[in-house]
């Protein structure tokens, strides 16, 4: 694998973002506003709760959490939707890039732009309500890693399903957090869950995350075998995801339509 | 009228098409299709709307796999060595443009990393110089003329001093003046840097000046090849634009025949 390639298309994503400074807002503006909301949503919850339990880290926490899992899915598919965006497919896969480089580049251009984000959160979070992740001691870098690797995953597949799908399917990319969010339990234990539900959210390495979150902060023994095992989860949904996305990238090749991509608007 | 390679069939291999066929379904694209390209060649791809040019094209670039056939570039298997073969290649199509939200200097530095151009700022400096882009470096490709945004793709299309460089109607949107510059500048990189050119165009007048050998695509089918200043007195015909007519319009008449 040569690494040229990879830090080209992280250096695309600079150049995009220093052009047009607009695309940077939503690196912030969107983590900055649900910091806010739920900042203010659990200071109230406190006041009435007087003192009984403390909302800030249980709440805001799982919403910062969140929405970092989400910024690391939408950087990768958002990069990728870079290509589809300026019908670029021709000029890039006529070159001798290879996937494995392509996707590694998807990834190390999230990375660039989610930690910006978490970056804001971070601060805000602290800065505005109080929120301590040190509470969390050395258990927040697996926390975050889990996340990490389960938004790296959930991007490949959504970039997969446009490449697959075409371009007017790019509307797939947005909500997928969103649907998988009742599953995972960011805000409620997955006990609370039908049992169906439950077993869904086994399957989804955040549901690991969020339920290892809730017990430390009450204090309870946490898993470290439930994180490892979320940890595999998302390990293998990552080499997964990428045996798809090569996968359709070969179907592409293979009828013409990486060919006619480019043909195609994203109307 | 441009100087000519006295042979130019006798240079190296740099383009080696063998038996290439692509089939959609029970729709034949390119049935059995197969030529060379040697260095310092210019050979024009010519045939009506439909005729398999760019699926041609499309699998020598590797975005489309053939039913059947191969692809060599600078002796490397497509198919076997993909990234390896890609490297020796490099193309510019009227219909591929660069992406418009990136300046012509981002666009240049970005492919150089994706092709990893060893000494890229001295190799972008050179073709910024070479294709008078100074002056719009930091315009965003997407604001460029026509013209201009030509010759961005065709600095592109060096940028990793391909053996095999293939143009799909590079002069489709130029006015006459700006299509003569890109032509002498095409037909002189040939000379100076010993690369192939395939070369698809709908300009007759254009193929009889650059190209040293043409081939007559339809229905998929080589049906003719040879040098284009010859071809139409060979076959009764007073022009090659009368030439590509009758063979548009009655491919199937024709007998299939290889000149040399």
């Amino acid at each position: 694998m040569r690494l040229k390639p990879v830090a080209g298309i992280l250096l695309r994503q600079f150049y995009l973002i220093r052009g047009s400074p607009i695309r940077s807002l939503p690196m912030f503006a969107w983590v900055a506003i649900d910091i806010v909301v739920w900042g203010f949503i659990t200071r109230y919850l406190n006041s009435m709760a007087a003192g009984r339990f403390n909302y800030v880290p249980s709440l805001l926490g799982a919403v910062l959490m969140w929405d970092f899992f989400t910024r690391i899915m939408q950087g990768v598919s958002t990069a990728f939707l870079e290509d589809v965006w300026s019908r670029n497919f021709l000029n890039l896969f006529a070159t001798p890039l290879t996937i494995a480089e392509y996707i590694l580049g998807l990834v190390v251009t999230s990375v660039g732009t989610s930690i910006v984000g978490l970056a804001v959160m971070l601060v805000l979070a602290t800065a505005v309500f109080g929120l301590s992740f040190l509470s969390l001691g050395s258990l927040l870098v697996p926390f975050l890693l889990v996340l990490f690797g389960f938004g790296i995953a959930l991007g490949i597949l959504a970039s997969a399903l446009v490449l697959r799908l075409g371009p007017a399917s790019e509307w797939l990319v947005w909500p997928l957090p969103a649907l998988l969010s009742p599953f995972v339990g960011v805000f409620y234990p997955l006990a609370t869950l039908p049992r169906w539900m439950q077993a869904v959210g086994h399957l989804l390495p955040p549901s690991y995350v969020f339920e290892g979150l809730r017990a430390v902060l009450a204090g309870r023994p946490f898993s470290a075998g439930s994180l490892a095992l979320g940890a595999a989860i998302a390990v293998l949904d990552i080499l997964l995801a990428s045996y798809f996305f090569a996968r359709v990238f070969r179907y592409a090749i293979r009828t013409g339509l990486l060919a006619r991509y480019s043909a195609e608007s994203a109307a | 009228m441009y100087a000519h390679p006295p042979d130019g069939s006798s240079g190296k291999v740099v383009l080696s098409v063998a038996g290439l066929c692509k089939t959609y379904a029970e729709v034949v694209a390119v049935a059995d299709v197969s030529f060379d390209v040697h260095r310092r060649e210019v050979v024009g791809l010519l045939g009506p709307n439909g005729a398999g040019k760019t699926t041609t094209i499309n699998m020598i670039l590797g975005v489309l796999s053939p039913t059947a056939g191969s692809v060599h570039i600078g002796g490397i298997d497509l198919a076997r060595r993909r990234a390896a073969a890609l490297a020796q290649a490099n193309f510019s199509a009227v219909y591929a443009s660069l992406p418009g939200n990136l300046t012509v200097a981002q666009n240049l530095r970005f492919f150089g990393m994706v092709y990893g151009i060893p000494e890229l700022g001295r190799r972008v400096a050179e073709l910024v110089r070479q294709f008078e882009l100074e002056r719009l470096r930091d315009t965003k490709c997407g604001l460029l003329s026509s013209g201009e945004q030509t010759r961005v793709a065709l600095a592109k299309a060096l940028l990793n001093r391909p053996q095999l460089l293939l143009l799909d109607e590079p002069t489709a949107s130029l006015d006459p003046a700006a299509a003569q510059t890109v032509r002498a500048r095409i037909r002189s990189l040939a000379v100076e840097t010993g690369c192939g050119i395939l070369w698809t165009s709908h300009n007759m007048y254009e193929v009889e000046e650059v190209c040293d050998r043409v081939l007559f695509l339809s229905h998929g089918r080589i049906l003719l090849e040879g040098d284009p200043r010859r071809l139409p007195r060979e076959h009764g015909a007073a022009t090659l634009e009368e030439l590509f007519i009758r063979l548009a319009r009655e491919p199937l008449a024709e007998p299939l025949e290889r000149a040399g």
